[in-house]
């Protein structure tokens, strides 16, 4: 039991951080557009491809480096040349614009990589494992993802509170015409910070990729859980992203491992029979109950509580 | 007499000419309707046309929210599927225990289906609009798909619900075993919900729908309740789309889990913005527009979803109002003696033909290149040789440079001829314009 617990903490903290590296773009987007993006997710399928792609040519490292660049760069002239003409036309028109953008990045990566998997592995200066607890061993890899993310993380907070650039950005989010006084190339912050927050997405997408699944579809199935968490977090808080990612990564391993259902506590007083909708129900796990919980999650949050745990503002 | 005495024949004589038009318009559509068989009599044109008429009822449905209530929903397909499983179970228990109901009244459950469901969720997701309701539809519907492969009784896992609509009660000797029966059904149903649909615009209601879009906090001050009129529009927009669920339950027999997809829900939403949110008739022109190209253009690519999302987008960023929206710019034209309104509209599209040829050549190069670059990584096994277009007499060799080349030069060449003539399609425009207002002067 001790073992599991530790295991599925580890896990989900790490994938916690993942979520946390491209909420927190998505948040930084949002409140300074007030547009949720619906391709972020897709940034980040591109940078596992990118990634999986360079580091066949040149190796991990140069992939790592490279990948989140192309995606970045990728994503700022997106923002300057199609979200910025779409803004005229209110913020449906944007929203569905990012929409459709998700649903092309999708076709582009099937035409190119095909709709099965890739064969995208864990470097082999990293296969081999860390350290053991009990009698599961700790892979290297998720040591390394669990510490590279932090960095990113330590390195984006210090960024953004810390440094002039930082200082700019968030008083372009706030106050934006003032700052435009100030001299200051508004339009380009905003550029910058799309660019950024799909170039952090990817860096997810690269070593993401490497311990999961490389496919198509991964972008669809990551996609509404990272709405969940800006949403549960409070839309526009970077800090209620961090919390409501730790949450939902901790929710979701959590309940991969368990295998309860109401028949294993109430089975003794009610049993069903087979083929109702009660048995269904009676029978369901945690397990499989796991990827229901977010939107769960979400709904309730969205009814009782629109600002989020931490937002200030409604959206 | 009077003058307002004098005037009085004249207006009821301009009204019932008013009354005829109006209702031309639907016998025109149900006289379309009947004779679209016989203008396309296979097999393969009935089944598009099927298709064509559930699209068409579920995208109006869709309109009635983001079109004329303003709300964006992700989650449409939730009312459509659980009204087609909905229709699937109460066939099969009809027939099961010999309950007499025909086939044709099947989609009133599916109509009572998606307005339970309607309500059901339209009371937790319209108490707030815009992003927040767009995300709450996007959580239900994500809800409803994820229960959908654990609730296995009501659901059925992987193979669905199947139902076999020929052993239902006859109606009046048709047991609708072959499509064109279908086709009748479905037709006279699309014509009924689009009369309906058009009906709730005119009405107090959907009046205020618009207002709740343009402006809620007056309507509040006009005294009505925002978030009630959203409500209602949701749960009728449910219904709507509950019928459509039904009735593509009985076309092809079958429930799936897929109907309450994303991909469903994606699907109504696009064909509604391309055909136009902002006119009724435009979701039915994104319909029918929708379904034709997701059938035909099968035929000459394999990647054909990436051109309908490139489309999407290019609807998005330069025709915010869709089709339906560029052919009512025209409308303004139509004015004056006749002769004149034909030949401002023939300069016009002489403009348009002359910017249409290079358009399409930098069409036709980017074409090539995608194809392209999709066999090169796709498909390098079968060979250096491509069908373009799935063409047996395009065959192209894609590891010679030429193609290459050639598709690069037309795609640049055409784009900078193409931009060459913008002035003469904006000149035509205006001079267009001038000559309306001189005309009606």
């Amino acid at each position: 039991m001790a073992e599991l617990i530790i295991i599925s903490t580890l896990n989900g903290v790490l994938y916690g951080m993942l979520l946390f590296l491209m909420a927190s773009g998505l948040t930084l987007i949002f409140s300074m557009m007030g547009v949720l993006n619906f391709a972020h997710a897709s940034f980040y399928m591109l940078g596992a491809f990118l990634g999986y792609q360079i580091s066949q040519w040149a190796g991990f490292v140069p992939a790592l480096i490279l990948a989140p660049m192309i995606a970045g760069g990728i994503g700022a002239l997106v923002e300057r040349y199609g979200l910025r003409t779409v803004h005229k036309n209110g913020h449906v028109a944007e929203l569905l614009f990012t929409f459709g953008l998700a649903f092309i990045i999708e076709e582009v990566i099937q035409m190119i990589w095909g709709k099965l998997s890739v064969d995208y592995r864990v470097p082999s200066w990293l296969d081999f494992s860390a350290f053991t607890i009990y009698a599961t061993n700790y892979p290297a890899y998720k040591t390394f993802m669990l510490l590279f993310s932090i960095v990113i993380f330590i390195g984006l907070i210090f960024l953004l509170t810390r440094t002039r650039a930082g200082l700019i950005i968030q008083a372009s989010l706030s106050h934006p015409n003032m700052v435009g006084m100030l001299g200051h190339n508004v339009p380009r912050v905003f550029m910058l910070v799309f660019g950024l927050g799909t170039a952090l997405a990817a860096i997810a997408g690269v070593i993401a990729g490497a311990a999961y699944v490389t496919q198509s579809n991964m972008a669809a199935l990551l996609g509404p859980i990272l709405f969940v968490v800006v949403v549960v977090g409070g839309l526009g808080s970077l800090w209620g992203a961090f919390v409501a990612s730790l949450l939902i990564g901790l929710l979701q391993t959590f309940a991969i491992a368990s295998d309860w259902s109401l028949n294993k506590f109430f089975g003794d007083f009610i049993t069903p029979t087979r083929g109702t909708l009660l048995f269904d129900v009676w029978n369901v796990t945690i397990a499989q109950v796991g990827p229901i919980l977010p939107y769960l999650l979400l709904v309730l949050v969205l009814i009782f509580r629109p600002t989020g745990l931490f937002g200030t503002r409604e959206t | 007499m009077s003058d307002a005495a004098k005037a009085m024949p004249m207006a009821s004589e301009t009204s019932a000419r008013a009354r005829i038009k109006r209702y031309s318009v639907w016998i025109v559509a149900a006289a379309l309707l009947l004779v679209m068989p016989y203008i396309f009599p296979s097999g393969a044109s009935i089944t598009t046309m099927c298709l064509m008429g559930i699209m068409i009822i579920f995208a109006l449905s869709y309109n009635m929210l983001l079109g004329q209530s303003g709300m964006l929903s992700f989650g449409h397909a939730v009312y459509y599927g659980l009204a087609a499983f909905a229709t699937a179970h109460m066939m099969n228990w009809a027939i099961k225990a010999g309950v007499p109901i025909p086939l044709p009244f099947m989609p009133i459950v599916g109509a009572a289906a998606g307005l339970v469901f309607g309500i059901i969720f339209g009371s937790v997701s319209t108490r707030r609009a815009g992003t927040v309701f767009a995300m709450i539809s996007l959580g239900l519907a994500e809800l409803v798909y994820s229960s959908s492969l654990i609730l296995r009784s009501f659901f059925g896992g992987e193979e669905g619900i199947s139902a076999d609509r020929t052993k239902l009660v006859r109606f009046f000797g048709y047991n609708f075993g072959p499509q064109i029966q279908v086709y009748y059904l479905i037709a006279a149903w699309c014509l009924l919900c689009i009369i309906l649909m058009y009906a709730i615009t005119r009405t107090p209601l959907g009046r205020m729908c618009n207002a709740v879009r343009e402006n809620p906090e007056r309507v509040e001050f006009v005294g009505y309740n925002p978030q009630f009129v959203r409500f209602i529009a949701f749960s009728l927009a449910g219904l709507f789309a509950g019928v459509a669920g039904s009735l593509a339950a009985i076309n092809i027999e079958l429930a799936q889990a897929s109907f309450v997809g994303a991909a469903q829900s994606g699907a109504v939403l696009l064909a509604a913005y391309i055909g136009g949110v902002a006119f009724f008739v435009g979701p039915i022109l994104g319909a029918i527009l929708v379904t034709l190209l997701s059938i035909k253009l099968s035929d000459f690519s394999e990647i054909w979803v990436l051109y309908f999302g490139i489309l999407f987008i290019t609807i998005i960023m330069f025709a915010p109002y869709g089709l339906s929206g560029l052919l009512m710019m025209h409308a303004q034209f139509w004015r004056g003696p006749l002769g004149s309104r034909i030949s401002r509209l023939g300069k016009l599209l002489g403009a348009y033909l002359i910017a249409a040829l290079p358009a399409l050549i930098m069409l036709a190069g980017a074409i090539l290149l995608i194809e392209m670059i999709h066999h090169v990584a796709q498909k390098g096994a079968e060979g250096a040789n491509m069908h373009f277009l799935r063409r047996s007499y395009l065959t192209v060799n894609t590891h010679t440079a030429w193609p290459w080349i050639g598709g690069l030069v037309a795609m640049i060449g055409g784009f900078l001829a193409f931009r060459f003539t913008w002035p003469t399609v904006a000149s035509a425009w205006h001079q267009a314009l001038l000559d309306t207002q001189r005309s009606s002067k």
